[in-house]
């Protein structure tokens, strides 16, 4: 349905603070809009569907609208149950590590991602949380992924940031897309080579673009901001 | 290999696109969220809209056009122009912009960067620098390039870069408009000084100031409005034609 649902519910969101000169003494609660949103929402399929981790971590309309444009639909949560029940669990993030572990923790959700056993697709923060553990804040990982993230080295600029090429793809996540495809990243952590390895990607060192095992994926690059192969790579995901 | 970017940058007045030369005279040129669209399915690897009227007129958001491009785009996109505050870029985050591009606002209060980079992590705060060359000294100038200040460019993008900001913006107003090429010697001053990436700006009239801006000015992307506006440089034959010249694209 949607368009026209998204419209009213993004105007309810933003149009206090077009209006307001000052911007000031706004107090909406992030959680009440987003869980308004999903009152709104109400999934016509009942229990499951596609659910996307609501934690806080920012540029969730990104995504939604991606999903939108290949047909799908999702809901945004936070609730432990509901994440349990989805078909599929997208688990995004953009931000500090070290917060976002904190967001995670407060909402009960790191126990609860690693116990997942549908397809779960985690993106840029989200994968690099996944993993052991990240230098940046000295975060504590999900530990789903055995490989740590560290920073880029200065001898690069730091954030990567724009169109860099995917290479030795190992995963169905991965069907119909070529060697060497462009995707769109920005990061300034990375997790290095290791046997999860489904992507490689080149910047001074080479690093896991994509992370896959079991029922668990995570991509470094941003599929919803990579253009048509991007939208590929999320339909396969979707599709599993 | 990371690919240099090539970005169209819309400029936003009562939501409809426009370039002026040197910032006057505008032109209209087409309904920006078709125009993303179109420059998306070209080839170019990001888009940049700039709300050039908004610091001057104290415009807030653009939140409305945000939400209607993230809607259709699937590439990244930043959005800058009277953003002055941690409220402004949450909203803006929340519509479906990628990144966030800060002006006269970081000039006036820096903090305001150390604040959105704790918020929202480096990687979508941009910062936007418009300077001029006064007396052989380039200064950092304010209101879409109107009003000076006493800020040395050099001095103030390496507190930007300190201060966390995921990328810097660098129009050179000397150059802007006159279509005469980028400001290369001091884009590779920039550079080279600092570990961020640069996006050139300012001055692209053909596809060889583009070749220029990458092996000259190092710059890390190039911006341009209306030589892409009025279809002057085809994105697609631009890359080609970089790629020939050694430099690395996305094709």
């Amino acid at each position: 349905m949607s368009k026209k649902w998204c419209c009213q519910v993004q105007k309810e969101y933003y149009r206090p603070h077009l209006t307001s000169p000052k911007g000031r003494n706004q107090n909406y609660d992030e959680n009440s809009i987003m869980n308004l949103k999903n009152n709104q929402k109400s999934p016509p399929s009942g229990a499951g569907g596609l659910v996307i981790i609501n934690y806080g971590a920012g540029n969730i309309q990104s995504i939604k609208f991606a999903l939108k444009r290949l047909g799908y639909e999702a809901i945004l949560s936070n609730d432990a149950d509901e994440i349990r029940k989805a078909d599929k669990v997208i688990f995004p993030g953009v931000g500090e590590a070290s917060s976002a572990m904190e967001k995670l923790r407060e909402t009960g959700l790191q126990d609860v991602i690693p116990e997942l056993r549908q397809p779960v697709l985690g993106i840029c923060l989200g994968m690099q949380l996944m993993c052991n553990g990240s230098e940046e804040g000295d975060t504590q990982g999900l530990a789903i992924f055995d490989v740590d993230v560290v920073r880029f080295s200065d001898g690069v600029k730091v954030p990567q940031m724009g169109w860099n090429v995917i290479t030795d793809l190992k995963s169905q996540l991965f069907e119909g897309v070529n060697e060497n495809e462009h995707v769109y990243m920005v990061h300034s952590y990375y997790a290095g080579l290791c046997d999860e390895t489904i992507a490689e990607t080149d910047y001074h060192v080479r690093y896991s673009s994509a992370l896959g095992k079991n029922n668990f994926f995570g991509t470094q690059f941003h599929p919803e901001k990579s253009g048509a192969i991007g939208e590929r790579i999320l339909k396969n995901f979707l599709e599993m | 290999m990371l690919k240099k970017r090539i970005i169209p940058c819309l400029d936003i007045k009562d939501g409809r696109t426009v370039k002026g030369v040197n910032f006057v005279d505008l032109r209209d040129a087409g309904d920006p969220v078709e125009l993303a669209e179109i420059y998306s399915r070209e080839g170019a690897d990001e888009l940049v809209f700039l709300d050039i009227s908004a610091t001057e007129q104290k415009r807030k958001t653009l939140a409305e056009l945000v939400y209607h491009v993230a809607e259709k785009v699937n590439i990244p996109f930043t959005v800058g122009g009277g953003i002055s505050s941690v409220e402004d870029v949450d909203i803006l985050l929340k519509n479906g912009a990628d990144k966030v591009s800060i002006n006269s606002s970081a000039v006036k209060n820096p903090q305001l960067i150390n604040d959105l980079v704790a918020k929202f992590g480096s990687q979508c705060i941009v910062v936007a620098i418009d300077a001029k060359q006064i007396d052989g000294r380039w200064i950092v100038h304010l209101v879409g390039g109107k009003v000076p200040t006493e800020i040395e460019l050099f001095s103030w993008a390496k507190e930007v870069e300190e201060r966390g900001a995921g990328e810097i913006l660098f129009t050179s107003m000397d150059h802007d408009g006159t279509k005469n090429g980028f400001a290369n010697d001091t884009l590779a001053r920039l550079s080279s000084a600092l570990n961020i990436p640069i996006i050139a700006s300012g001055g692209a009239g053909n596809m060889q100031h583009f070749e220029d801006a990458f092996k000259e000015g190092k710059a890390d992307a190039a911006l341009a409005a209306s030589v892409f506006h009025f279809k002057e440089i085809p994105i697609k034959d631009l890359k080609e034609k970089l790629r020939a010249n050694g430099i690395p694209v996305r094709l």
